[in-house]
């Protein structure tokens, strides 16, 4: 059993590392498709990146239920870990969670076993935090929406490879939907329910 | 030649400075001490503990003393203050049943188990001013008796047991209270939150409400079926540790109305609810809390809404003092911007309604 | 006695996290108003306590921060914000708005404009644009969430058949990314157009009735009106007293009791850049500034 000693720090500084990883978050929600880096140093549970595990300690609490795929809860360590430096539950059901924690996005279960909100409470939604690949490096992708210039584009490896296309759902669910930050190192990248791709060629 | 007005930071540096002066008054006057306002202006420390949401008494004097007598203004220091502080968990549901009870009386039964008990009240003080209080009075000790062993059960338990009233809501321990110090506030509200919101409420809005309900405004026949001033024990369950771990002891007050009563064909007739819970000594404050909570139910009791009490969004949104003081007063703030926007709009609309009026009669006017 | 101590920018980490959850939901929802629990803040409900919630939220020793109201950095309730911020957070302050990472207003976007690396945080009275004609939030709510805003439509149409205009000179209504009616908070109109494809960040706080909601950079907003009397901006036609500027909001001021007036670029910070470039105007005096730090 890990007891509280093992288990990886959180936050040296709780208030200011909290400040400035909420910045980056929420520079990277209201300009989408840019990548923000989170500078805050933590321990990290071994599912989980630098930025993941930031993001967890900056806005996770008791009043935000979690929920944690199957590579996030492998060990019992996340869960610990979250419960010790957050106090946030973990739950088994992802359709009234705050925030789902994704560490093998290819086996991203279907979006609508998370919460979209209502029409008259939209914010009631899961926002879904996912673990990529690269947000430097891979295929271009062209974004547009609230908060992009004209056009963002964004050079990623991202799973599932259909992310975008199951994102669609955003569009015709509005105001209701799904939030989602991608993650990759001490990298973030948010995909708010706004952002639409720019076809290829347009 | 003109030059825009400057200087606002000394004149705020320089109002404290007065208001701290105004504040203390003469000095040949002694100082008024926190304990002296706690012991002897205690209605006033249990008023603004109460709408303050803060059990501390000595914080509720200082603010009485800073806030120069001003209650609003006292309770608003005190919640302020409580913003900020931590949240360890929520203690468990106090027994007002086993109140160590220093007033108690029933205006529906002439004797219930356990007394009348008159205990510390203005009712039957002839409101007279009494010049001897003036200075340097020395009231007379207590009358002293035994203290009694009887349990001193609800008046509504002894209904209850008949069935003769609702039955109390069974709280369910899978369910949390709500806090709507820490959720937003949305409609339809449960009835944990109505009670919150009614207990941190204005004292003389809930009183206003109470009495248009006797007046007619959404009737509910009530009865005081009982009113009981005293000291409960707090109890809060840490999770580490796993048992009740006891606090200390809190004043509290305590009423409970039996109102109109309701049925169906499947349904036997009973009478409902009204309850009122407050820090300290605050009984015009309970009764009114319990008057309002009834009329909130009419919705739950497929009453019809009518009345400014039974509409639970009226109710709630008006009726917490810091708020509503705020709001009023910030009419006190610069509006340069927005009045300068109006005036430019209404001095067109009035050009050119003097153009079209001393227009001839052939042309149409601004329509 | 339990001595208070406070936490940096005042409030507490829990109220913070719930704050910035509500934020970055407003991001994501363009002009849709997050119910939030409110705290309350060592000022009075209608004084600005969502702004500075909003403010405290997001604020970080790295920060430059600005406080106007009614566009003056001197008036005493922006004063009285910025000596709270400088004191609870001990960060830099400025009245430059182009100095500035956070700008906190109240009835005033800057006349400069703003970039990319700021943001605009808007203390808001009344949220709900549609408040003044149905005060029940059951009914507005549902209102939002059909995208129904034809009672809207109808009010201002009335003001159309009764005054021959649009009788709304402050609070202008908003469309927000084609999809929710937002209150502006209370700025003349003059300034409506300010907020459409914005470069800056505009988040706003409604303390007493908590609520957070945001406009992203580069969103577009568009003030309500008719195709027939389409949205006029408005400021009175005449060039600023002092600076001479003649295309900025202008305050009124009284001069005597006999009917004269002069009128004053209501944006001191703005004002007071262009004189200090030589910008005069018919009444100009030299500059004569209180800066708050240094």
């Amino acid at each position: 059993m890990t007891t509280v000693a093992e288990l990886p720090a959180g936050f040296a500084d709780k208030v200011l590392s909290a400040q400035s990883t909420f910045r980056s978050v929420m520079d990277a929600m209201a300009r989408p498709g840019t990548v923000q880096r989170i500078t805050a140093v933590a321990g990290t549970p071994a599912a989980m990146m630098r930025g993941t595990a930031a993001f967890a300690l900056t806005l996770f609490d008791h009043d935000t239920p979690i929920w944690l795929d199957e590579r996030m809860s492998e060990t019992s360590e996340v869960t610990k870990w979250l419960k010790f430096h957050t106090s946030a539950p973990v739950i088994a059901d992802s359709a009234v969670s705050s925030f789902a924690l994704i560490g093998h996005p290819r086996e991203l279960a279907s979006l609508d076993r998370f919460a979209f909100g209502s029409n008259e409470y939209p914010d009631r939604s899961t926002t879904l935090i996912l673990q990529v690949e690269s947000l430097t490096q891979g295929p271009a992708i062209g974004l547009r929406g609230p908060g992009i210039d004209g056009q963002a584009i964004l050079q990623a490896m991202i799973q599932p490879p259909d992310l975008f296309e199951r994102l669609e759902v955003n569009v015709s669910l509005f105001p209701r939907g799904i939030d989602v930050v991608l993650v990759h190192d001490d990298a973030i990248v948010a995909i708010p329910r706004t952002t639409r791709l720019v076809p290829r060629g347009g | 030649m003109y030059v825009a007005v400057k200087g606002g930071e000394r004149a705020i540096e320089n109002a404290h400075r007065l208001l701290a002066h105004e504040r203390r008054g003469d000095r040949d006057v002694p100082e008024v001490s926190l304990s002296q306002i706690s012991e002897q202006l205690s209605l006033g420390v249990d008023r603004v503990m109460t709408e303050g949401s803060l059990y501390d008494r000595e914080l509720a004097a200082l603010a009485i003393k800073q806030a120069r007598g001003d209650m609003i203004e006292a309770i608003f220091l005190v919640r302020a203050f409580r913003a900020t502080l931590p949240r360890f968990g929520a203690t468990e549901p106090v027994d007002t049943g086993a109140m160590r009870v220093r007033r108690r009386i029933s205006s529906t039964f002439k004797d219930v188990p356990g007394g009348q008990i008159l205990g510390p009240t203005f009712d039957y003080t002839h409101r007279l001013l009494d010049p001897q209080l003036a200075e340097g009075f020395s009231p007379e000790a207590p009358a002293l008796g035994e203290a009694s062993t009887a349990a001193t059960p609800r008046v509504t338990d002894i209904l209850g047991r008949d069935g003769l009233i609702e039955p109390s809501p069974v709280a369910d321990a899978g369910t949390p209270v709500g806090d709507l110090t820490r959720e937003p506030l949305s409609f339809p509200a449960d009835r944990d939150l109505r009670l919150q919101n009614l207990a941190r409420a204005d004292e003389g809005f809930l009183l206003a409400l109470g009495y248009s309900s006797q007046r007619g405004y959404g009737r509910n026949h009530p009865f005081a079926g009982e009113i009981r001033f005293g000291e409960v024990e707090v109890e809060f369950v840490a999770e580490d540790a796993g048992f009740a771990v006891p606090l200390g002891a809190i004043a509290m007050t305590e009423c409970q109305m039996v109102n109109q009563f309701k049925g169906s064909a499947t349904e036997a007739p009973c009478f409902t609810r009204g309850y009122g819970l407050a820090f300290g000594q605050s009984e015009r404050k309970t009764m009114s809390m319990a008057l309002v909570d009834r009329s909130l139910h009419a919705r739950d009791l497929g009453e019809e809404v009518t009345a400014p009490a039974q509409d639970e969004e009226f109710v709630m949104s008006h009726s917490d003092n810091v708020q509503a003081t705020g709001f009023v007063e910030h009419l006190k703030l610069p509006h340069y911007v927005d009045f300068q926007s109006e005036l430019g709009l209404l001095r067109k609309l009035r050009k050119e309604f003097s153009e079209a009026t001393e227009a001839p009669p052939m042309q149409e006017a601004a329509e | 006695m339990n001595a208070p101590t406070y936490n940096f920018a005042y409030l507490d980490e829990q109220t913070k996290r719930m704050i910035r959850r509500a934020i970055l939901k407003a991001i994501a929802i363009p002009g849709y108003q997050v119910p939030f629990a409110s705290r309350e803040m060592p000022m009075p409900y209608g004084w600005g306590t969502g702004g500075v919630q909003v403010t405290a939220a997001i604020l970080g020793p790295e920060d430059v921060l600005k406080v106007i109201d009614q566009g003056s950095d001197d008036t005493t309730n922006a004063i009285s914000i910025r000596k709270f911020f400088g004191k609870t957070a001990g960060v830099a302050t400025t009245t430059a708005t182009s100095d500035a990472t956070v700008i906190q207003t109240r009835h005033r976007i800057p006349e400069a404009a703003l970039h990319g690396g700021q943001i605009l945080v808007y203390q808001v009275p009344i949220p709900e644009p549609l408040r003044f004609l149905e005060p029940r939030e059951t009914e507005t709510r549902r209102m939002h969430a059909l995208g129904e805003y034809g009672l809207m439509h109808v009010k201002l149409y009335e003001d159309i058949a009764r005054f021959g205009h649009i009788a709304t000179a402050y609070a202008y209504p908003v469309k927000v990314n084609a999809r929710y009616v937002m209150d502006p908070s209370p700025t003349p109109k003059f300034d409506n157009p300010k907020m459409d494809n914005c470069p800056a960040l505009q988040l706003f706080g409604a303390g007493r009735e908590k609520r957070i909601y945001a406009i992203p950079p580069h969103t577009n907003v568009v003030s309500l009106d008719f195709e027939d009397h389409p949205f006029t901006r408005y400021r009175f036609d005449a060039p600023c007293a002092l600076c001479g500027a003649d295309d900025s909001y202008l305050d009124e001021i009284v001069t005597d009791d006999k009917g004269s007036r002069m009128f004053v670029c209501s944006d001191t910070d703005y004002c007071e850049s262009r004189q200090l470039a030589g910008h005069r105007g018919s009444e100009s005096a030299a500059p004569h500034k209180e800066r708050a730090h240094g």
